[in-house]
């Protein structure tokens, strides 16, 4: 790869002060940009290709674009709930740079002509909050948050906003009601936050990673920026590896690094004498990949192609050692724990779904039980208010179809346990 | 009331354009008080953001951390989630809660992802993430606690670096999942690689 963008400094002692950020060349993007006007700056977002790091992929340059123009009350929000299963990048960010996603934030903000911006954390994130606020405190005495931030005529203020534990809180609408104080439930779209937001007003809301990469961004120039990565996935990538690999961890890749590459070369492999089983690419809400996956590059087109997803860049790795109907178990559980209940299809079909693998699990099922979960998978996607649903149903519908043979093997092993017949011949 | 606990409402409710928004910081000052969201916590909230007491039960209600009944002083949230729990984490959860037994001081808890799979298994300990723990370590975890000590110093993830590859490299057990008390199907035969179906017949299956 060829320069660390986020992580260049990331373990230099005292990053998340201003003082050591400052003397890395921390804000000098800020003021890059302020000496350009708003609408060069939205260019040069555009420019890079920028594709949204939260989980959507999508472009960040655009999603800027859609706010409308002129002097009303404009919202900027920092999704940084990040609670998609196997995520862990964005605390890393905010705990070792937390200024390099302030600036980010504050340029964004410069873009979009908001004027009011809120970080909303999960709140298990205590010592992340804390690193935030105290770097809020220094950004606002040295001017870089309030009126007029360095003579620019750009006025901002900034609150950060801790969550109280809903992984739902992470859809950008499920967001929004709970940044107003509300049950943290998603809203119909139309209209889209872009319009009709926090507050009612016109926002913008972008992951941690896509903010905090807007400084290097102005710095690199938009053009210099798009080199980077392949045709439609440019720049960057933080990964966050973990479960079966000997180094998990944060790794900052080229997009379009063979995920190979990340699991084995960077993240060490399944220990000795184990292969990888299956793969999650991109949160646990990711559909499955398998062993002859691993020689995809790593970035949003292959991804999708290969019927998954990049979504948050989290890569789970399980091994040969693992019952495939445990993982289901555990994600489904995790749904089901999740949904907020407000559709039918995501609240009853999480908990069917368990319901059915905990028979399977029992020695109680029959080849019936399959077909049903498999088809409640099917009727959940798409029908709901946001994808939450989706999220579960997408995962262990791969796990059905690529691992059907494990699941009758386990019926077929736990109804003998219970002294019951065989149902596959 | 207790007047810091006014106070600190208020300045909650005035960062916001429209006060409701304190509505989480606030109930969570008022857990620190009371210990949890108690009627009594959340009559008081109510009646400093001039909302009804009905309208915060239903958010407290909606998340993990809002305790909606009496809990112990210190919170440990063990993660039991995919990736901690491909590390063994559903019996780092069982030793935390038997070693807690009844005491009244300890609420534990099994989490959802903590975002730290990095130090997998792991637990947050009053909102101070520790990992990656083996069951050897429960009883100081538990000892620090009662001590008002550090928890685990050499175990906090703060002090962790990001660059080292090593960081976070050790020893991890086959098969260790533990998905539910009926599971005597996953206890077919733990913790030896070597009982892994072949891994060619997994990886040559059709798609």
């Amino acid at each position: 790869m060829t320069e660390a963008l986020l992580f260049k400094d990331i373990d230099e002692p005292g990053l998340a002060t201003l003082d050591v950020y400052a003397k890395r060349g921390g804000y000098e993007s800020l003021r890059k940009a302020f000496a350009t006007t708003p609408e060069d700056v939205l260019a040069q977002l555009e420019a890079s290709g920028l594709r949204g790091r939260g989980g959507a992929g999508f472009a960040m340059g655009k999603k800027v674009s859609f706010l409308p123009k002129g002097t009303i009350d404009k919202y900027l929000v920092c999704n940084a709930d990040e609670s998609e299963p196997g995520t862990f990048k964005d605390r890393e960010l905010m705990q070792k740079s937390p200024h390099m996603l302030i600036e980010g934030l504050i340029i964004a903000s410069y873009a979009a002509g908001a004027s009011r911006s809120f970080i909303y954390i999960r709140g298990e994130y205590v010592h992340q909050a804390d690193v935030l606020d105290a770097a809020l405190a220094e950004a606002k005495a040295a001017g870089y948050i309030g009126e007029n931030i360095l003579g620019s005529g750009h006025s901002l203020s900034l609150v950060v906003h801790r969550g109280a534990g809903a992984y739902i809180c992470g859809e950008e609408t499920g967001l929004l009601d709970s940044l107003e104080g509300k049950r943290g439930n998603p809203r119909l779209k139309p209209p889209f936050p872009a319009n009709q937001g926090l507050y009612q007003g016109p926002t913008l809301i972008n992951n941690v990673e896509t903010l905090a990469t807007v400084p290097a961004i102005i710095r690199m120039g938009g053009e210099n920026y798009a080199k980077l990565g392949t045709e439609t996935s440019k720049g960057t990538k933080l990964v966050s590896v973990s479960g079966h690999v000997q180094r998990p961890g944060n790794y900052e890749i080229e997009l379009g690094t063979p995920s190979r590459e990340i699991i084995y070369g960077l993240a060490g492999g399944p220990p000795e004498g184990r292969e990888v089983k299956c793969w999650f690419p991109g949160g646990s809400s990711s559909p499955v990949l398998k062993q002859e996956d691993l020689d995809l590059p790593y970035d949003f087109d292959a991804m999708a192609k290969a019927g998954s997803m990049l979504g948050s860049g989290a890569i789970i790795v399980v091994d040969d050692s693992t019952p495939i109907l445990d993982v289901a178990l555990k994600v489904a559980k995790f749904y089901r724990h999740e949904s907020c209940g407000k559709c039918t299809p995501c609240r009853e079909g999480t908990n069917w779904t368990v319901k059915m693998l905990e028979r399977i699990d029992a020695g109680t099922a029959t080849p019936m039980d399959i077909e049903i979960m498999a088809s409640v998978q099917e009727h959940i996607i798409g029908n709901c208010l946001c994808v939450l649903g989706d999220a579960m149903a997408m995962p262990i519908g791969s796990l059905i179809a690529k691992f059907r043979d494990e699941f009758e093997e386990h019926i077929e092993q736990a109804r003998a346990r219970n002294g019951l017949g065989a149902v596959y011949a | 009331m207790n007047a810091e606990l006014r106070a600190d409402i208020e300045a909650h409710m005035a960062l916001y354009p429209d006060s409701r928004s304190a509505a989480l910081p606030a109930l969570e000052a008022a857990q620190r008080v009371h210990g949890w969201c108690s009627p009594e916590a959340i009559e008081e909230v109510a009646e400093v953001m001039g909302v009804t007491p009905a309208y915060l039960a239903a958010v407290a209600t909606f998340y993990d951390m809002l305790e909606t009944e009496p809990v112990g002083k210190h919170s440990i949230y063990v993660c039991t989630n995919i990736s901690c729990s491909l590390r063994g984490a559903d019996a780092l959860h069982a030793a935390v809660r038997d070693a807690a037994g009844d005491d009244p001081e300890f609420n534990v808890r099994s989490f959802e992802c903590l975002g730290a799979c990095d130090i997998a298994p792991m637990a947050s300990v009053d909102g101070v993430f520790v990992g990656p723990l083996t069951l050897e370590d429960v009883p100081q975890l538990l000892d620090d606690i009662r001590a008002g000590r550090p928890v685990l110093p050499d175990k906090q993830l703060s002090t962790r670096l990001v660059a080292d590859p090593n960081a976070n490299s050790r020893e991890f057990p086959a098969h260790p999942i533990e998905v539910g008390s009926t599971t005597d199907a996953s206890g077919g035969g733990v913790s030896a690689p070597a009982q892994a179906p072949p891994a060619e017949s997994v990886g040559g299956e059709g798609t």
